[in-house]
């Protein structure tokens, strides 16, 4: 099960940074959310994996509990990367619709300065 | 328990749902609530300085739940200071964005400002890394939408650009706790500090790795070289009041590296020597050396303040990785210097780009000319470092305190060198914008194709007096500085002397047993 979910990290991570590679907008969205998939999964695993094991330690008696932490820290962190996804994508519609491209590099014309200067 | 400490986060989180709730439609009702709440912010700040100057470091505790296990807020002499400095940012910046009417050219600027102002006070006030990572997010998802503020095609093509590296940049704090807690089980920085402490060397490998991801995140919020890219577009595509408020955000990041390095993984933790001293100074120095060489290249005033910016988040880097008491005060010192030049030279940015458009370029003379010529000129005396005021102090400090590193020659070198590619861009811009308009060669009659390029002359009943009043309040905050420069650097001394002794602070969250 470990190597399953490391590897569902890694694939997720990795397919994540090649779509924020690219140069349109929509693939980029589509990366950081796999990024965030990612990173969801990988919080859940730091309280190490358990099967069938309740969040409560039990007094009375010896079961075997996984660690609750990591799971209210991954649903914070998926409330907030779900908001900013949203965000994210009212700032690039909005962009799109505005200058008619949704390419995520400023061309030379719109950048501030003369062309020339490095961004 | 003091309850103050809770009260800087606590006012902007009402005040801003209530600004947008209640006063949704009234822009000078949401002005004066504006204002009053930046001023009880700043009384706020004030008292919970005054009472952090004694030097015992207090906590509170959300919920009541003790250390380790709730979340707690805690107030030492740093985040009282630096509280302290948001406020003192934040007034002038208020005021500048009424008078000049930028608060007008958009939805909800003043219940974004607050939001901002929450998401800061509350990052610099935590003790716990997780709650530092959401208060990241909080002053990020309002300076979202700030930045984005008046809207237009290639502000928003840069907001997805600054959207976009700053959620990279979350996700990699993600995988730093995650890494973080794996290893050590806990969040809490101070309950941090004791386990990482105990961990046995052979088996940090995991933690080494936690702790550099975190090195990164802070430098990516603080600008530092390799991740400094997204600076230069966002900060000069931003409403230049809104990249004034920015610039305590780097500081966000400057605060963060100093208080997880001091406490967590202190300067005799076996586990990351070495990363700040090797690996953060040459970043640090690089940082200043592209600063200085962009503003001498750039052709944008924005451009041209962002890039100050950026040298001068070098210079105060460059005094945090030396890593040593003298130079953590004279780091300190340049931290509120360097907000408030930064924001200075932003806002008399915004004067000139209202009223000639920022390519810095011969143009005709505009209105006011000599007002924000004398104004420009202090900027960028302070932001240069030239006596007589405060950046010339800091500089001093950070020199003095690099005297005896091992690489003194370098810091040396590239904070003298630095500075005067400083001054010659800085005098290179002014001389084009200010001086070779009265050049009789200048076309006059060409005003008005010149000034429609970059911003639409949509300024709705601009309030020039309070605009100038707000530029010189931050003015008048930087000669303060350095008339007090004494009674300054003896806080910022005692302060770095509270960040080289760490047991105070884990002895104050964790020692209390109720």
């Amino acid at each position: 099960m470990e190597a399953l979910v490391a590897s569902a990290v890694g694939v997720l991570t990795a397919a994540g940074i090649f779509l924020i590679l690219r140069r349109r907008t929509f693939p980029v969205i589509l990366g950081l959310s796999l990024i965030t998939y990612a990173v969801n999964v990988f919080l859940f695993a730091t309280g190490r994996l358990a099967l069938n094991a309740p969040a409560v330690l039990n007094k009375y008696e010896e079961v075997p509990y996984t660690d609750p932490l990591p799971q209210a820290l991954v649903l914070t962190a998926i409330v907030i990367s779900f908001g900013m996804t949203a965000v994210i994508v009212m700032i690039a519609l909005s962009a799109y619709l505005s200058a008619k491209d949704d390419h995520i590099d400023m061309s030379a014309s719109d950048s501030v300065d003369a062309p020339g200067e490095d961004a | 328990m003091n309850h103050w400490i809770v009260a800087p986060i606590v006012l902007p989180a009402i005040l801003a749902p209530f600004i947008i709730m209640v006063l949704r439609y009234h822009l000078d009702l949401q002005r004066i609530f504006s204002v009053a709440g930046v001023v009880g912010l700043l009384g706020i700040a004030l008292t919970i300085t005054a009472q952090a100057s004694g030097g015992d470091i207090q906590v509170y505790e959300l919920g009541d739940w003790p250390a380790p296990f709730g979340i707690v807020l805690v107030l030492d002499r740093m985040s009282a200071m630096m509280v302290l400095l948001t406020a003192l940012l934040a007034l002038p910046i208020v005021l500048y964005a009424i008078g000049s009417g930028w608060d007008d050219r958009g939805k909800h600027f003043h219940a974004l400002f607050h939001f901002q102002l929450m998401g800061v006070c509350g990052a610099f006030l935590t003790g716990d890394a997780f709650n530092l990572f959401v208060f990241f997010e909080v002053l990020l998802i309002a300076s979202y939408g700030l930045m984005t503020h008046g809207g237009g095609a290639v502000r928003l093509k840069a907001g997805v650009q600054y959207v976009t590296y700053n959620l990279l940049g979350s996700t990699l704090f993600l995988f730093a706790l995650g890494t973080i807690y794996g290893v050590t089980g806990t969040l809490n920085m101070a309950d941090l500090a004791i386990r990482v402490a105990e961990i046995p060397p052979e088996d940090t490998a995991l933690l080494r790795v936690g702790a550099v991801l975190l090195l990164l995140v802070f430098c990516i919020k603080a600008a530092v070289l390799p991740l400094h890219f997204w600076l230069p577009a966002s900060y000069a595509n931003a409403p230049l009041p809104v990249a004034a408020l920015f610039a305590i955000m780097t500081k966000v990041g400057a605060y963060s590296i100093l208080r997880v390095y001091t406490l967590v993984f202190g300067p005799d933790v076996a586990v990351t020597d070495g990363l700040i001293g090797d690996w953060l100074q040459p970043a640090a120095l690089l940082t200043l050396a592209v600063g200085a060489i962009g503003i001498l290249g750039t052709q944008h005033i924005a451009r041209m303040v962002a890039f100050c910016a950026i040298a001068s988040m070098g210079t105060l880097l460059i005094a945090i990785s030396l890593f040593d008491e003298t130079a953590t005060a004279a780091a300190l010192y340049y931290v509120y210097h360097s907000t408030l030049a930064t924001a200075l030279m932003f806002l008399v940015a915004d004067l000139v780009m209202q009223r000639q458009g920022g390519a810095i370029e011969p143009k005709p003379p505009m209105a006011q000319s000599g007002l924000i010529s004398s104004l420009f000129f202090v900027g960028a005396i302070a932001m240069a470092g030239m006596p007589p005021l405060s950046g010339f102090i800091g500089k001093l400090l950070v020199l003095d305190a690099a005297r005896d590193a091992p690489d003194a020659n370098a810091v040396w070198a590239v904070i003298l060198i630095g500075s005067f590619v400083t001054i010659v861009g800085l005098a290179r811009a002014g001389t084009l914008i200010f001086w070779k308009s009265h050049d009789a060669k200048i076309d006059t009659r060409s005003e008005h194709e010149d000034s429609e390029e970059d911003e639409p002359p949509s300024a709705p009943e601009p309030q020039p007096a309070l605009a100038f009043t707000s530029v010189f309040g931050a003015v008048f905050g930087l000669v303060l500085l350095t008339l007090f420069a004494g009674p300054a650097l003896e806080y910022t001394r005692k302060t770095a002397e509270q960040l080289f002794t760490p047991y105070q602070y884990i002895t104050a969250v964790m020692g209390r047993e109720e």
